[in-house]
């Protein structure tokens, strides 16, 4: 006859002690604690009501068997606790849910109502945008009629010429002066890394050691480094404007105002000039660099204003933010007062050479609308897709309408 | 492991020996003169793949090995070399994030395997050493050594069995941890050695054993063992797979016992069948191949139109190097081939995130986090087996919504397996569960034939056909009964433990007629008979049952000393193995009871001589202790001893539907699957079965392809097979011909076929004839098939269900197929089908174990095709095609702005941009939505099958979908950039007329991306939980906090502040709002009117299916099971 391990037995007595007390006791299963307890209170009733010679063994498999029931019912309880999933909403994949039908019902009164609203938007920025006047003027030079044609010519230095146009509306300020390249790549890559902002932050380490970024526009011929350094500090944009009103034949300065022209961010924070901890002097805090190759005169010399010098000058600021595309517009001046309708004058001081990438220079005089410049492509974007939208609206109405029919002659 | 891999390749070049000799104990022996101690590896176990020194390039080794890896390691690589558009960073930071992440994964598992093994390696193990015990680590055990195992301790190693404390030389085990299977075997000694009961005794033993080299069938084992005893002959004895103590098994009910040792460590068969199993991959995975493949044409093409465009554009003077920007010299030098070159390959980075790591990891996690759903659906746990559904891979979630064919076992699969003997025929007359009374039921007058026989059998038959049942089995009783006076409670009710229920139906069926099995004990079985006495009988030989030769017989002798043979099968081998008894009675009883379903076996017997006994015996011997082809040999010298056989009846044993079986093959049905039953039973049974789960109805035309239909014809076989299948053809492809000009798939106009073929007629199809022409056969029988709406196979061997899965799955169209099984004879074809499904029967649990999925029962099958599997693969699509589309407009608005800024590799968007991308704004929301995506809920995936149909044949991601989706991303793309560009063709935004640059341009483009993409998924969800809400809106939420934190600090490690306050900036600007909505709008709006259009027909008919199930529950009662197919097929159908 096998040996029966202990385990078996227990479960054995356990199961029929249980069902001994269950059957008493009118019956419901046992979670693990109570047949424990079933159990002991069981097994101490049997043990009184058996005879006393075969107790002394009884006894001993009994303490076995309480500890052991306990554990083998707890083990059952857990393997079916642990296989059993759990029926939460998530785990069911029935978590309350929203469930949107894209139904023609919903979409053709949406389709209808976002036409409108387009539509309306379309026309106040197709308007806004109308409203706000332009002048735009080519001071290239290519053409030989052209009054800054004698610039062009390799010789020339400090050149000038003048470019005459009239305002016949009034244009209520502030009317913002742009100048503007054509196909002048600042987007390029190459070009567009070319900087270095730690230097130009006005730290003291980069000023003298410009980031590898800057290369070729790094150190000049003998080591020394350039400041600011890099392609786009190099090519910055120095032709400079200043306009005249013509009264019949006196002529009037008009004032160009210069201050906010760039990012007060970029102004205040993303642009520093170097400071040294003794001296205010801009001038030595650049000493031991070199100006760029194509600038005429240092950094520290670009404005007699020390708000506006080194490297927080508002006209570097503006050129330093690289433009997206190759025909591009920055700000150079704001007219505060207007202008009021008469003629004017630009006097343009003509250095920067487009002519070699086939490149155009102009000179723009803009009023700003809520909405920024002159651009019409929103308002008319706005109306085509507002009208567009109605349209499909009626046709997906007609559509639905039709099938509706047939889905009604169908069920019929 | 390298060791013993090397020995073992070492081995088998250098001496090619194809067994192995062990010295029990080390002992020399007597016979050998040189005692040459083999040398085997030792006992440790290694199941850890990385050591602390070889983790690092070993798991890098494996990761790259993955394609997509190693193509962002070389994306990587070129970014660092070559001076390229975006940092390494950009494309470093996502793949080492992963690349470290599964590494840290991988390592914590290794670690945990390596402990596993330490504490296993380690562990004490018993060695008899000099006629003593002693403990050692397990790992020290040396092939030869005499182990020691104690009661409910595992074995260490694969041992011998030499000596058990029990008397009868057996002992218990369990192989529960090694093939599931819970039941008690019996193993046994050599009954040489099995006298052998302390140390010193079995420290005497000198033997040696020779075996075969370790190999991983569980079940195959042959070996010799030679007996030295003092100055004889030495005793050779033949050793099996009864003798042989696998390790990872447990000793039960036994003491101890003494083995030795003969495969260790690695060469044990629980370590050699550890190996993985072949990875299987699904259509969805084979899609996104073909479509990452397009994405990097498009990507390489974009980088050469643009390479090509650039030195084009070049060529002009002008443009190649204004003064502004010019080149150093460095530059000019460089070969110009070169240079572009370089410029390919910077265009390749730049553009590389149309193929993003995130998809990976995404589809990684979806499959894995979705497969907890199957596992923790409620729906599939089975209360009575307490267990649910197991996923064993989760690579093939989606696989399970695109199944066109299921082969499903019929035993224990479509059936319960759970005997219920239900009557026997003794000598020609019919008995029903009572001795007393022959049940005559009220049909079986109408039966024909069937009914004509009602009487009684000589009360000698009787008795010999019920000992016969009490005796042929291998059944075993259950021994907790015989313990102490206390537990005499049920009476005694035996509890009977078999490997196979039909023995236990059997055994139990004799009970009920008055012959009791009592179990056995010394090779003697005890039978209680009607006059409550015990009989004993010696077993002598167990002749087993093999399913080649479908019966198996024993060999007893009465105490009165006369030996019979008795013997048990299926009728087809048994029948020409008998020459007397009612053979034309019992074969009609057979054939009735199987059209009725029933498992029929036929017994017979003869008495054997004392002289006929001793020649089988030492037949017997010889073939046993053959080492080469003991199987054949054995199966020869069986066929040799069962002939000359006398019939004396027959059983019936019922085996239930189980539940909702017939419901879930007709959905299957609905569902566009074709159904085919696999099974190694009788044609008639099986048949039966098939009627009774709906897979066969009677308005169907049956044609059968089987071994009597073939015999009909005289001719020789092959041209017999060749007629038959061309009618066949004919038949079914004339009436092809009406279908296809009625509306196919409509079936109820066209006649329907079933198909029933066997597996003689089968191999005939598939053996290859002289002349070459089994492809032709093959052609015939595959186009028949698809024709018939459903095919039974009977007779299958396990092979033969494999290669008909092979033959289906390796036609033209390459339909997806999934086999569903319960058995070890189902592992091939488990193994072999696209899908393998594992019943956690009560055959073991080899099925599951092989499978992909395992689940309770077969209606479980419907849940995880029709809901789990067409939610799967609709999300795993739609998942894929949206990273795509996500991918391409966020790179297509990059490749236009190549355009305005020279070509130059100049990237739109900044870098963090670039990183976060897929990795924070657009990542979770899609993830999510591969989980939680019901596009139609759960209730109406089950209640409507047809609905399966609509996503067949991989049908959202064929062409047409890509394209859709590619064109959206253009489309998407196109607005994107060029909405800015005409923003841009005034760079003042703002009412105090300052410009914005180039990085607020690449921020608006960004800004409009992220948040159609986004809104995108927003369309496409249907099913909204607070889940969704959270991420969605969350992502959109996080990348305006991110941008405004990104761009609100001067960052000390970034060489360009390019974003400083970009995006604050922009946001003060009317226009810039204006056309960030503008452009989403426009971006949606075509998406929009495509599912409002589409959505018509969809939704007609869906609530059209409402209705109809509206008023089909108001009419009509639940579908009774009598209702005809052609009803409901029309119901569906309209």
């Amino acid at each position: 006859m096998p040996p029966v391990s202990v385990g078996d037995w227990c479960l054995t007595t356990s199961i029929i002690l249980i069902d001994r007390y269950l059957s008493r006791g009118g019956g419901k299963p046992a979670s693990s604690v109570e047949r424990s307890q079933v159990v002991t209170q069981g097994l101490r009733h049997y043990v009184k009501t058996r005879d006393q010679r075969t107790i002394g063994r009884r006894v001993c498999f009994l303490s076995v068997s309480s500890k052991t029931v306990l554990e083998m019912s707890r083990q059952r309880d857990q393997a079916v606790l642990k296989n059993k999933p759990d029926n939460t909403a998530f785990t069911q994949q029935r978590l309350p849910a929203w469930q949107p039908f894209l139904s023609a019902g919903y979409v053709l009164p949406t389709f209808f109502l976002l036409g409108l609203v387009f539509i309306a938007i379309g026309l106040g920025l197709y308007f806004t945008s109308n409203n706000v006047i332009e002048i735009e003027l080519e001071y290239t030079g290519r053409s030989p009629n052209s009054s800054c044609h004698h610039c062009t010519k390799n010789d020339t230095k400090d050149c000038k010429c003048n470019i005459e146009f009239k305002v016949d509306k009034t244009l209520p300020g502030p009317v913002f002066m742009y100048y503007e390249l054509v196909n002048f790549y600042q987007n390029h890559r190459k070009y567009g890394v070319s900087r270095d902002d730690d230097q130009l932050n006005g730290d003291l380490k980069y000023l003298k050691e410009p980031s590898e970024y800057c290369f070729p526009f790094r150190q000049d011929g003998q080591n020394r480094p350039i400041a600011p350094c890099g392609a786009i500090a190099n090519s910055m944009f120095n032709d400079s404007f200043v306009l005249y009103k013509v009264n019949n034949s006196e002529i009037s300065k008009v004032p160009l105002n210069s201050k906010g022209i760039s990012w007060w961010t970029d102004y205040n924070v993303k642009f520093n000039n170097p400071k040294l901890d003794n001296g205010t002097d801009l001038k030595q805090a650049f000493e031991g660099t070199v100006k760029p190759h194509n600038w005429p005169r240092p950094a520290y010399e670009l404005d007699t204003n020390p708000e506006n010098n080194g490297f927080i000058n508002e006209d570097f600021i503006v050129w330093m933010r690289t433009a997206a595309l190759p025909t591009f517009r920055k700000l150079y001046r704001r007219i505060d007062d207007g202008l009021q309708p008469g003629k004017y004058l630009v006097e343009i001081s003509y250095n920067y050479p487009v002519l070699s990438f086939n490149g155009q220079k102009r000179v723009t005089f803009s009023t700003i609308s809520w909405m920024g410049g002159r651009n019409p492509f929103l308002g008319i974007a706005y109306l085509v897709c507002g009208s567009v939208s109605i349209v499909t609206g009626i046709i997906m109405l007609i559509v639905y309408i039709k099938y509706q029919g047939q889905n009604i002659r169908k069920v019929e | 492991m390298f060791r013993c891999a090397v020995n073992r390749w070492c081995a088998g070049e250098e001496k090619r020996v194809d067994s192995r000799t062990i010295y029990v104990g080390h002992h020399p022996t007597p016979e050998i003169e040189a005692f040459l101690p083999q040398n085997f590896c030792d006992n440790r176990i290694v199941s850890s793949k990385y050591t602390y020194w070889n983790f690092i390039p070993k798991n890098l080794f494996e990761q790259f090995r993955r394609i997509a890896n190693f193509y962002f390691l070389i994306i990587f690589l070129v970014q660092v070399i070559v001076d390229t558009p975006t940092s390494p960073v950009t494309s470093g930071l996502p793949l080492f994030f992963v690349i470290i992440v599964t590494a840290i994964k991988q390592g914590y598992e290794d670690w945990l395997r390596h402990k596993a093994d330490h504490s296993v390696n380690k562990s004490p193990v018993y060695v008899v050493n000099g006629g003593k015990i002693v403990e050692k680590q397990s790992e020290k055990i040396q092939v030869g050594d005499i182990v020691c195992v104690k009661e409910d301790e595992t074995f260490p190693c694969d041992l011998i069995l030499l000596s058990s404390s029990r008397e009868d030389g057996t002992c218990y085990v369990t192989t529960a941890s090694l093939d599931g299977e819970s039941s008690q075997k019996t193993y046994f000694t050599v009954p040489d050695t099995s006298a052998f009961r302390t140390e010193m005794e079995v420290d005497s033993l000198s033997a040696t054993i020779e075996c075969e080299q370790p190999q991983p069938d569980l079940y195959k084992f042959v070996g010799r063992i030679h007996v030295f005893s003092d100055k004889q002959e030495p005793v050779a004895r033949s050793l099996g797979p009864e003798n042989l103590l696998l390790r990872g098994a447990t000793l039960k009910n036994t003491d101890k016992i003494y083995g030795v040792a003969i495969y260790t460590g690695m060469e044990t068969k629980m370590a050699l069948n550890y190996q993985g199993k072949s990875q299987k991959r699904s259509v969805v995975e084979k899609s996104i191949n073909v479509f990452l493949i397009v994405y990097l044409c498009i990507l390489v093409s974009k980088s050469l139109i643009g390479t090509m465009l650039k030195y084009i554009w070049q060529s002009d003077p002008a443009n190649d190097e204004p003064w502004y920007s010019s080149k150093t010299g460095k530059e000019k030098n460089i070969n110009q081939l070169v240079k572009m070159f370089i410029d390919f390959l910077s265009y390749m980075v730049l553009f590389n995130f149309i193929i993003p790591v995130s998809m990976y990891v995404t589809v990684e996690m979806q499959k894995f986090l979705g497969s907890y759903f199957i596992t923790w659906d409620k729906d599939m746990y089975d209360e009575h087996l307490g267990e649910g559904a197991l996923v064993n891979t989760s690579d093939l979630n989606e696989e399970l919504g695109q199944i066109q064919y299921v082969f499903t076992d019929k035993t224990g699969t479509l059936t319960e397996n759970n005997m219920e003997f239900i009557e026997c025929c003794i000598d020609g007359f019919k008995y029903k569960n009572f001795v007393d009374s022959c049940v005559v039921d009220g049909i079986s007058s109408n039966d024909g034939p069937c009914s004509s026989i009602c009487g009684m059998a000589g009360k000698e038959k009787e008795e010999l056909f019920l000992r016969a049942l009490c005796l042929c089995h291998t059944v075993q009783v259950k021994e907790e009964d015989k313990v102490d006076g206390l537990l005499k409670q049920h009476g005694g009710s035996y509890t009977y433990i078999s490997s196979s229920p039909d023995e236990v139906a059997l055994v139990q069926g004799a009970k009920t007629l008055g012959f009791t099995f009592q179990g056995m004990e010394n090779n003697r079985m005890k039978i209680q008979n009607r006059e409550t006495e015990i009989e004993i009988y010696e077993l002598l030989q167990i002749l087993s049952f093999d399913p080649v030769r479908r019966r198996m017989s024993v060999i007893v002798k009465e105490n009165s000393g006369r030996i019979f043979l008795f013997c048990k099968g299926a009728d087809s081998s048994i029948f020409p193995k008998v020459n007397t008894g009612k053979q034309e009675e019992i074969r009609l009883h057979v054939e009735c009871s199987a059209v009725d379903g029933l498992r029929t076996l036929c017994v017979a017997y003869k008495e054997l001589t004392q002289d006929e006994y001793d020649q089988i015996s030492t037949q017997l011997q010889e073939a046993k202790m053959a080492l080469k082809d003991r199987d054949k040999k054995l199966a020869d010298v069986y066929d040799k001893i069962e002939i000359d056989l006398h019939l004396i009846g027959a059983t019936a044993v019922e085996d239930k539907l189980q539940e909702q079986a017939a419901e879930t093959v007709e959905a299957l049905r609905s569902a566009g699957m074709s159904v085919w039953v696999l099974t190694g039973d009788k044609m008639e049974t099986a048949m039966a079965t098939c009627y009774a789960c709906r897979l066969f109805h009677t308005n169907m035309k049956l044609l059968e392809l089987t071994t009597k239909n073939i015999q009909e014809f005289k001719a020789r076989n092959e041209a017999k097979v060749h007629e038959l299948l061309l009618e066949l053809h004919k038949v079914v492809v004339q009436d092809k011909k009406y279908s296809s000009v009625s509306q196919l798939r409509s079936w109820s106009t066209t006649q329907e076929f079933g198909l029933i073929i066997d597996g003689a007629a089968l191999s005939l199809i598939m053996k290859p004839t002289q002349d070459g022409s089994t492809g032709n056969y093959k052609d015939l029988l595959l186009q028949i098939c698809q024709r018939c709406t459903a095919i039974l196979c009977c007779r299958m061997a396990p092979l033969q269900k494999a290669q008909i899965v092979k033959m289906v799955k390796n036609t033209k169209e390459h339909p997806i197929t999934l086999a569903i099984g319960d058995g070890a004879n189902d592992v091939s074809m488990v193994l072999e089908a696209h899908v393998g499904i594992g019943l956690k029967g009560k055959e073991g649990r080899q099925a599951a174990r092989n499978s992909d999925y395992a689940i309770p029962k077969f209606k479980h099958l419907q849940k995880l095709l029709l809901a789990h599997g067409h939610l799967y693969y609709i999300r795993i699509a739609h998942l894929v095609q949206y990273f795509f589309y996500k991918n391409l407009c966020f790179i297509f608005p990059q490749f236009l702005y190549q355009f305005y800024c020279g070509f130059s590799q100049q990237p739109l968007y900044d870098a963090t941009y670039l990183t976060f991308y897929n990795i924070c704004f657009t990542s979770l929301p899609i993830l999510l939505y591969g989980l939680l995506e019901q596009h139609i809920s759960i209730e109406m995936l089950k209640k409507d099958p047809s609905l399966y149909r609509n996503i067949a044949n991989n049908a959202l991601l064929q062409w047409k979908p890509f394209l859709y989706w590619t064109f959206l991303g253009l489309f998407n793309g196109l607005v994107f950039f060029f909405g800015a560009y005409f923003l841009y063709d005034n760079s003042t935004l703002t009412d105090n007329g300052q410009v914005y640059g180039n990085w607020t341009f690449g921020t608006i483009v960004f800004t409009v991306l992220v948040f159609t993409v986004n809104l995108k998924l927003v369309l496409d969800t249907q099913y909204w939980t607070w889940i969704n809400h959270f991420v969605i809106w969350g992502s959109l939420a996080f990348f305006v906090i991110f941008s405004f934190f990104w761009g609100g600090i001067i960052w000390p490690f970034l060489k360009q502040q390019r974003m400083y306050f970009v995006f604050a900036q922009m946001l003060t600007s009317v226009s810039a709002w204006l056309t960030i909505i503008l452009l989403i709008t426009v971006s949606l709006m075509p998406d929009v009117m495509v599912k409002v259009l589409s959505k018509h027909p969809d939704k007609g008919r869906l609530q059209k299916y409402l209705v109809y199930n509206k008023a089909a529950d108001t009419v009509s009662t639940p579908r009774s099971p009598v209702e005809p197919l052609l009803a409901r097929s029309f119901s569906i159908e309209s």
